[in-house]
């Protein structure tokens, strides 16, 4: 079967009118960009639903759209794990706990949290690294982007401009860039904030149809148990051991590893995240931020998730037939979406279907690149390049980081076309650098004694600990490089999951040893003062101003986290 | 910030949940092109949905409720 879409006017009219929103409310909000804080900070001016659904959308990436269906493919039911234990609970800590001190401090981003807290040389660590990753991140969104878009509308282009030849790989990045860039220059972060959320609505309505369709097809949920394995219509119950499940993880790594270590690591610590809850108007807003993002964030599996399973049920029933990674026997998992889309959906809602993948894609960029600009702008322009300038000269200083961002992703677009192994190599080494982040955040904020120094080092050897952890072990059946065992291998992991579930869980139990050894035996230099506003035990409670005991966080908390439990347990 | 979501995400909706609606009516019957959703018109369906939240997006937007104040 070949994946090629024939699309109608109509779904090239759905898909232009989408790009038209997308600019016009860059070009309105342009006028509004008149200083650092709009341009960089949203003016920390937005209602709890919209950074609320940014929230959650932001990380909705197409990476993760694709990623999750493949998983929902490959593993079931249990994938529902990165979100009802991998994303909830941490969601619900972010705002209970640790929103006080992000939007109470005025940090303007989470590096500043950590050089109010910490000292200079925590901050520029955890500045560097971030900024560099999130351009990677971005150039990775838009090269999947560009590949996708090969696949789903064909266009025979074959340029050569001053001698370069360009062909649709080319054609596609470069459109994508621009639209990206000139949004995000007009309207900084409140652009790409606005463009998560319209992305969010079209991602529910472009894809719901599509799992009403599936569903119906394969005679609803009892229809696709019945042609699923049954390890792989539970979550909870096959987790007993590595080898009662497709994942080849146990339970204990799914809690501490995922739900703990990797979730909360990134949930609570990544500006990418944390900077729309920093960008709502009140503390009360920014507190219901990722409370808002979780009850939606709970039924996204339906969308994602879903389809990826129905897939594979039709094709054990011999009714679809999943296209092979180009040159190999190896299914291709990552087609799942456009798969099931071209097979399900007629002209329109098909325009439609690929107008919320697109979206999904763009924000991604869109995403990465607002958090670049900020940290860039703030935590590394301006203290380390050049200090004590007028706002005006850091807003067009934001403007241009937008441009050089874009540019960088272009670059890394590329890179990751020609060197796959490189993306593969770099990826480590943020998953190795983010796992014992929440370590020090942990400590910092609840343990007041906690010093620079401690965090610092904490960081640094949480992140050799992951390093000697993945170079002493080895997913079954991988081979010694990138995988793991470069150093020795010493044991050998069922499956990569649950490596990078472990590699975490260690990284993290270092960093919060070495933290608290080193906090022990070196001289605290911040006192009481300082870290008022930063620290739990020095900060007074607060009391949250909304005016119904329902709109109140402690309450949105218990609902969401008691609605995630059923979940589970229905599922089970 | 300055501009409404509402007023964009309502707007495109609406336009989108029109055209879809007035192909799903043209199209209605056409056993062919409905092949894939199984017989059900799914262009027409998606088409309301998105009019009615559209509709509901711009209804409480503030372009409504500045004008109910002056």
């Amino acid at each position: 079967m070949q994946t090629t879409f024939s699309l109608g006017t109509i779904d090239w009219a759905i898909i232009l009118i989408y790009f038209v929103f997308v600019l016009g409310i860059g070009w309105t909000l342009k006028k509004y960009m008149k200083d650092a804080t709009a341009f960089l900070e949203a003016g920390r001016s937005l209602p709890a639903w919209v950074t609320g659904l940014a929230f959650i959308s932001a990380n909705l990436g197409a990476l993760e759209v694709i990623g999750m269906a493949a998983s929902g493919a490959k593993y079931g039911m249990m994938t529902v794990h990165f979100y009802w234990i991998g994303a909830i609970p941490a969601m619900i800590f972010l705002a209970i706990f640790m929103m006080p001190f992000y939007y109470g401090s005025k940090a303007r981003s989470v590096p500043e949290y950590l050089k109010l807290r910490f000292d200079e040389k925590t901050r520029g660590f955890n500045a560097f690294a971030f900024a560099i990753m999130t351009v990677f991140a971005s150039g990775i969104s838009m090269y999947a982007l560009a590949l996708l878009a090969q696949v789903i509308i064909p266009m025979q282009i074959d340029w050569n401009f001053l001698g370069i030849h360009i062909g649709e790989f080319d054609f596609y990045l470069f459109v994508s860039a621009i639209i990206v860039l000139v949004y995000m220059v007009l309207g900084g972060l409140t652009s790409a904030i606005y463009n998560e959320v319209l992305q969010f609505f079209l991602i529910v309505i472009g894809f719901a149809p599509l799992v009403i369709i599936g569903l119906l097809d394969i005679g609803g949920w009892e229809g696709l148990k019945a042609n699923l394995p049954e390890n792989m219509i539970h979550t909870w119950k096959v987790s007993g051991s590595p080898d009662a499940n497709p994942m080849g993880v146990e339970w204990f790594g799914i809690l501490m590893g995922l739900g703990f270590v990797l979730s909360f690591g990134y949930w609570c610590t990544n500006f990418l995240v944390v900077q729309r809850a920093m960008a709502a108007g009140s503390m009360s807003a920014a507190r219901k931020t990722p409370l808002i993002g979780a009850f939606p964030k709970m039924f996204i599996p339906f969308l994602v998730i879903i389809p990826g399973m129905i897939a594979l049920a039709l094709t054990n029933i011999g009714e679809l037939e999943l296209p092979l990674k180009e040159g190999t026997m190896i299914t291709d998992f990552d087609k799942v979406i456009p798969v099931m889309l071209m097979k399900y959906m007629p002209v329109g809602v098909l325009g439609l279907g690929l107008t919320a993948l697109m979206a999904s894609f763009m924000s991604g960029m869109a995403g990465n690149v607002s958090a670049f600009n900020t940290v860039f702008t703030y935590d590394i322009y301006q203290s380390y390049i050049n200090r004590n300038k007028p706002d005006q000269h850091y807003l067009k200083v934001g403007k241009w980081t937008t441009v050089v961002g874009v540019l960088v992703s272009i670059l890394t677009a590329y890179v990751a076309r020609s060197f796959n192994n490189v993306m593969d190599f770099l990826q480590l080494i943020f998953a190795f650098i983010n796992a014992p982040l929440f370590a020090a955040f942990l400590l910092g904020m609840f343990w007041k004694r906690t010093t620079g120094h401690a965090a610092f080092w904490g960081l640094i050897g949480g992140t050799i600990a992951a390093t000697i952890h993945h170079g002493l072990t080895l997913p079954a059946k991988a081979t010694v490089g990138v995988k793991g065992g470069f150093i020795n291998v010493l044991h050998t992991y069922p499956s990569e999951m649950a490596q990078n579930f472990w590699t975490a869980i260690y990284a993290f139990s270092t960093a919060l040893l070495l933290t608290i050894v080193i906090t022990l035996v070196t001289r605290r230099l911040k006192s009481d003062e300082d870290l008022k506003g930063l620290v739990y035990s020095l900060t007074p409670r607060i009391k949250d101003d909304s005016k119904y005991w329902y709109q109140k966080p402690g309450f949105m908390a218990i609902v969401a986290g008691a609605i995630a439990l059923a979940l589970s347990i229905i599922f089970w | 910030m300055g501009l409404d979501i509402k007023i964009p995400i309502g707007l495109m909706f609406s336009i989108l949940g029109i055209i879809l609606t007035i192909l799903g009516f043209i199209t209605n019957g056409d056993a062919e092109m409905y092949e894939r959703s199984l017989g059900h018109n799914i262009n027409l369906w998606s088409g309301l949905s998105m009019i009615v939240f559209g509709a509901f997006m711009l209804l409480t937007s503030t372009l409504v409720k500045k004008k109910k104040k002056e």
